[in-house]
């Protein structure tokens, strides 16, 4: 590669996760700017190697401890818009935010978006993210019309459902470990208006919550979420939000800069169950007192982290991560009995996001997604204290015929991922051989 | 303005923010680069973002930004000679050959803007850079000649001279305080090609003041010293 790359003899310790734990140093990082640097032989001369986007995944899936990473950032180009059609192709880097900048003006919208726009396209077809709208639009692959992938083992080849279906599905979710996709297309969704109509209702007990996320409502609620407090004993209380694309009031985009920053890690005392605790209860309080309806921009309903550069540095040097699971919606008992075990561990959370996957099939083989409810808890990283506590919720949620969310581990156990993913099998035959990544070689790799 | 711009090297990081910018205001593009691939990318985003139409071929020219260079490898070229004379020949031969050819034009039609970005690398020889600051010097010579000759004919010859930016070129370095983002410059490039009427102008402004010190030490002491 002509452009930028360098190869330090030092290691770089500089691309980290987004929960900053585990660490890793990587003997070389590639930074490709055009699409045409990423070769079969780029792979291969680099092997381990791994595609690295924003780094929002939490653990070690972006990741590549003693190999290479190939940051695509590079890579940020919208190559074409229809706006009459909705479909767009951009450059494997250009992350969701830049796709709403140019979208949203002329009437288009994701089709679906995860809680940060601050992902690269490629980044959320490698895990195939969900959103608010899963129990209508499915996950992000759904609306993947088809990229490219460059593999080590051949040329490049077009991906879709028709077009080497097999390597679409497995590319979709797979984690970045197929190949390298140096563009994709995507089909936008249709908007008359950049606001969303909200609904916020507090709920008091789990049965209002399951009442509140019923297909019946639903259908009525293109986007769903409910936020829980995990802290407030053995009562579930929490906030469900809800909203429709409104239908006037313009087609204005997100500001483009983020006007507050989180300039370094905060000291670890920051978070303590205490602060949480108390971040819960006025959370709790806000969402009762603002109940109801109104009228909001998309950002701060799809987006309010976003506001906040590098917020994940509030949790300090020891980083922070975060446990997210699904369990069939039969299972309502061990989604209980989870919560319960987090307020007795004691050890808190930050934000407890719930929400009910809807019955649209991932297109990926090893896509996350899947009929039942789904629980997403930040916990601050204590090490031993917390990996206990998460082994604890494993046994639980492996019972329940549960599964993990490898975008947002650093720990599970390669039987947890096994039983998380039955198709792990298949899938590894579709794995380049000249990609890697720590997450792999710790849960797929070890003993073989 | 009406008119279009054409970008000479226009895969360069800072010609793409540029075009990005122009695309903004709906401008006519015309890039010119090696790549027809690579500039087929850029056409494809400057059209999405705006830009009322991007060809990649040669067409009618309103101004010039000459934008492309290579940083190349100081140590390589302390003992390797024909590698030297390749960068000189990327950074300032080709430049003038360029830079000549669109003076002919813009002379002819008594209108345009040259812009040319050099550096500040170009404004005093360093140990560290020294074959890159010579070719960037010796364009910046050549940009305040063809201005004298062209001022007469009406077409503006602008100098632009950056400090480091965070592209590609200076992946390697370490991001000090002093490191411009590739969107600023553009912003401060483009305003003052389009309304601007200074005939040299350092990106950002404050490396007016660092250069005139660097350049008011006395070679005695200059030379000894390493960066």
């Amino acid at each position: 590669m002509n452009s930028g790359n360098h190869e330090d003899p030092a290691q770089d310790t500089s691309y980290r996760s987004w929960g900053n734990y585990p660490r890793a140093a990587h003997k070389k990082v590639l930074r490709p700017s055009w699409m045409d640097e990423i070769t079969s032989a780029t792979l291969k001369e680099n092997a381990p190697l791994l595609a690295y986007g924003l780094g929002r995944s939490y653990g070690d899936s972006c990741l590549n401890d003693g190999g290479t990473l190939m940051d695509c950032r590079g890579l940020e180009r919208i190559l074409e818009f229809d706006v009459e059609t909705g479909r767009i192709v951009c450059e494997a880097g250009v992350s969701l935010g830049e796709i709403l900048l140019v979208a949203v003006p002329r009437g288009w919208f994701l089709p679906v978006t995860p809680g940060t726009k601050i992902v690269t396209l490629a980044g959320a077809i490698a895990n195939d993210v969900h959103g608010k709208n899963h129990h209508v639009e499915g996950t992000i692959g759904c609306h993947v019309e088809r990229f490219e992938l460059v593999r080590s083992t051949g040329e490049a080849v077009i991906c879709s459902r028709t077009e080497n279906p097999e390597l679409f599905a497995a590319t979709v979710g797979g984690m970045g470990l197929t190949g390298i996709i140096p563009w994709a297309e995507l089909r936008l969704k249709k908007i008359e208006s950049s606001l969303i109509e909200m609904d916020t209702v507090a709920f008091n007990s789990f049965e209002d919550f399951t009442r509140l996320s019923s297909d019946e409502e639903g259908a009525r609620y293109e986007y769903t979420v409910g936020w829980v407090d995990c802290l407030s004993g053995r009562k579930t209380r929490g906030i469900f939000m809800r909203g429709n694309h409104a239908t006037t009031g313009g087609l204005h985009t997100h500001p483009e800069k983020i006007k507050l920053n989180v300039p370094f890690n905060l000291p670890g005392f920051t978070l303590n169950p205490l602060t949480i605790r108390a971040f819960n209860t006025l959370y709790y309080a806000m969402g009762k007192a603002k109940g109801g309806h109104s009228q909001v921009p998309y950002d701060p309903f799809f987006y309010p982290l976003d506001k906040v550069d590098n917020w994940n540095r509030i949790y300090g040097e020891g980083g922070f991560t975060q446990y997210q699971c699904v369990v069939p919606e039969t299972e309502v008992a061990a989604f209980q009995e989870i919560l319960e075990r987090i307020a007795h561990g004691g050890q808190g959370s930050f934000l407890g996001v719930i929400k009910k996957f809807g019955s649209v099939p991932s297109p990926g083989m090893m896509s996350f997604p899947r009929p039942g409810l789904t629980l997403a808890l930040d916990f601050p990283f204590r090490g031993e204290k917390t990996l206990r506590l998460f082994s604890e919720l494993d046994e639980v949620v492996a019972a329940a015929k549960g599964a993990l969310y490898p975008a947002k581990d650093p720990r599970m156990s390669p039987r947890m991922f096994r039983l998380s993913y039955p198709r792990l099998e298949e899938f590894r035959k579709y794995v380049d051989p000249a990609l890697s990544s720590s997450f792999w070689r710790r849960v797929a790799e070890v003993g073989r | 303005m009406s008119e279009g711009l054409i970008i000479l090297g226009a895969t360069s990081k800072i010609a793409q923010e540029v075009g990005r910018v122009a695309a903004r205001h709906g401008r006519e593009v015309l890039l010119v680069a090696r790549s027809m691939e690579r500039a087929e990318a850029i056409a494809g985003d400057l059209r999405v973002r705006g830009a009322s139409k991007v060809t990649v071929i040669a067409a009618d020219l309103g101004e010039v930004l000459l934008a492309y260079g290579s940083l190349g490898d100081q140590e390589r070229a302390d003992h390797d000679i024909d590698y030297t004379l390749r960068e000189l020949n990327t950074n300032f031969t080709s430049a003038v050959s360029l830079l000549s050819h669109a003076a002919e034009q813009f002379e002819g039609r008594k209108k345009g803007v040259l812009a040319v970005i050099t550096s500040v690398a170009g404004d005093r020889a360093r140990r560290s850079n020294y074959v890159y600051g010579t070719a960037k010097g010796a364009l910046t010579l050549f940009a305040q000649g063809l201005r004298a000759r062209l001022f007469t004919s009406g077409v503006r010859v602008l100098t632009i001279k950056p400090g480091p930016v965070d592209t590609p070129m200076t992946a390697h370095m370490k991001k000090g305080l002093l490191m411009a983002t590739p969107q600023a410059v553009a912003a401060a490039i483009y305003r003052e090609m389009e309304d601007g009427t200074a005939d040299v102008i350092y990106v950002p402004g404050y490396w007016w003041l660092i250069m005139a010190i660097i350049k008011a030490i006395p070679e005695g002491v200059a030379k000894k010293l390493k960066f």
